[in-house]
């Protein structure tokens, strides 16, 4: 488990003696006790999906989104603190119609992530700032093709073909690495990102979840949209009945 | 006639500059007079700039506003390149070229020709005239002297050209708006950008092409249509 940093965990501006900022990585654990958000880049596109944990039974299915649109050309599914992750997703949008106004193109996704990236990093360099708590993976289809990222709390950001963030996060990157993502479509993918997700859910700790997918491929026109509803269904049915199977087994 | 006028005029580029895309790029061209007044100022200048390593710029109306400009978004340009990791796109440098230039247009007086090469559109021609409007053309043309040639390209234009047919268009068009327009002059320099990359070709003006009363008297209709187009001068 982690260490205690007595002392040197009090503020972000202090480093421990062995070198760790230990609000980064308490900003972090925010993260990992989300539900489980993954993303793929698939041969034709990206496919995000969102295990989100349903806190009470009055919510109405299909409020609360998770993921959102930075432009039209791509976007981003958050993780850890929703209200964090609401002002990163103002920023990302503001940064994207931003340099499509001076630039007159959309903003390229490498360019989008590494603002994100730099907006997140900011925050961890003041004492009068906190950390953001949450995990973004970010999604889009530029002129150089489909591109996933991933920010962490830290304001890393990294280029991925799968990524996961969140409590399942060790099980699903094992599973998004059996997967042979070169070959597939965004339609297989669809499948599978349910699969995983169903998969890595833990049925005894958290009780019902919505999944939540949204896709960007040539399919959906290279443009950020909600996988099609009887996509979707599909999906979850086929990902149910996988599940049964394991269980039998 | 007011030798103030002459001598302490701002510069002003009467100028003629062309852009014409063709089959696999672009090709600019400019003459090279800078009038204060009547006085020309400068006999050989410029007036095709760099604004990356494959777009350039014709400038033509104040010289000091469209040298400005010009300087602005070429470091606007190389921030972009780093920043992007990759050439910048001809439709960014143009993008950027009109932002100046309107937002500024109660100050600048400048009319501009943006054109050069990238991997995604092949080559583009960008025009931007005075106020700042943005237009993407086949083929763009400005400055006082292209008042002369805008019947000659409704004419002699054609889509899909080669890379010496375009270039030999811009020269005869440069050469034709000279001999009319007193504002241009000297002269003229062509660049052409493409796949390869940038070639800049020098044509004296002593040896471009006479027209019309400048001609020597000619023995025969037929010596005069088969003289040949001038040759460039290697720089």
């Amino acid at each position: 488990m982690s260490s205690i940093g007595t002392g040197y965990d009090l503020s972000v501006t202090t480093f421990s003696p062995d070198g760790r900022v230990f609000q980064i990585e308490y900003a972090a654990k925010a993260v990992d006790n989300s539900g489980t958000v993954i993303g793929i880049k698939c041969k034709d596109g990206i496919v995000m999906g969102v295990e989100k944990l349903i806190a009470s039974k009055m919510m109405l299915p299909g409020s609360n989104r998770r993921i959102h649109s930075v432009h039209r050309h791509s976007g981003m599914a958050v993780a850890g603190l929703a209200a964090d992750g609401r002002q990163i997703v103002a920023r990302a949008k503001s940064e994207a119609t931003n340099y499509q106004s001076v630039y007159g193109e959309p903003i390229p996704v490498k360019e989008l992530a590494e603002r994100v990236a730099s907006y997140v990093h900011l925050c961890t360099l003041y004492w009068w700032l906190r950390p953001f708590g949450c995990g973004i993976i970010l999604g889009g289809y530029d002129r150089d093709g489909p591109q996933l990222y991933m920010v962490e709390p830290s304001g890393i950001s990294y280029r991925y073909f799968g990524a996961a963030i969140g409590k399942g996060k060790q099980a699903a990157k094992t599973e998004i690495e059996k997967l042979k993502l070169s070959e597939m479509t965004c339609r297989e993918g669809v499948f599978e990102v349910a699969k995983i997700i169903y998969k890595v859910h833990d049925e005894a700790k958290d009780k019902a979840f919505e999944l939540e997918m949204s896709w960007v491929c040539d399919e959906s026109k290279q443009q950020l949209r909600k996988v099609p509803d009887d996509l979707l269904e599909e999906s979850k049915a086929a990902a149910r009945t996988a599940l049964e199977e394991m269980d039998a087994d | 006639m007011d030798l103030n006028m002459h001598l302490n005029a701002p510069h002003s580029m009467g100028t003629t500059i062309i852009g014409v895309t063709y089959n696999g790029g672009v090709v600019l061209g400019a003459d090279s007079r800078t009038s204060t007044g009547m006085y020309v100022a400068n006999r050989a200048s410029d007036k095709i700039t760099q604004l990356t390593d494959n777009v350039y710029v014709c400038r033509s109306g104040s010289a000091a506003d469209s040298q400005v400009v010009s300087d602005y978004v070429r470091y606007f340009l190389h921030q972009h390149t780093i920043q992007l990791g990759q050439p910048a796109t001809v439709k960014v440098a143009a993008y950027l070229v009109r932002l100046l230039s309107y937002n500024n247009k109660n100050i600048l007086e400048t009319g501009l020709i943006v054109g050069g090469w990238d991997k995604y559109e092949g080559g583009k021609i960008y025009g931007i005239p005075l106020g700042g409007t943005l237009i993407e053309q086949p083929f763009a043309i400005g400055g006082s002297g292209s008042s002369y040639l805008y019947g000659f390209f409704d004419q002699a234009w054609k889509e899909g050209m080669t890379k010496d047919e375009a270039e030999q268009l811009v020269v005869k068009a440069v050469s034709l708006a000279i001999a009319r327009d007193g504002a241009s002059g000297g002269v003229v320099c062509t660049v052409v950008i493409n796949l390869e990359g940038v070639t800049r070709n020098f044509y004296p003006g002593d040896k471009l092409q006479l027209w019309h009363e400048e001609l020597e008297p000619q023995n025969s209709l037929l010596d005069i249509l088969n003289s040949p187009s001038p040759e460039p001068m290697n720089i």
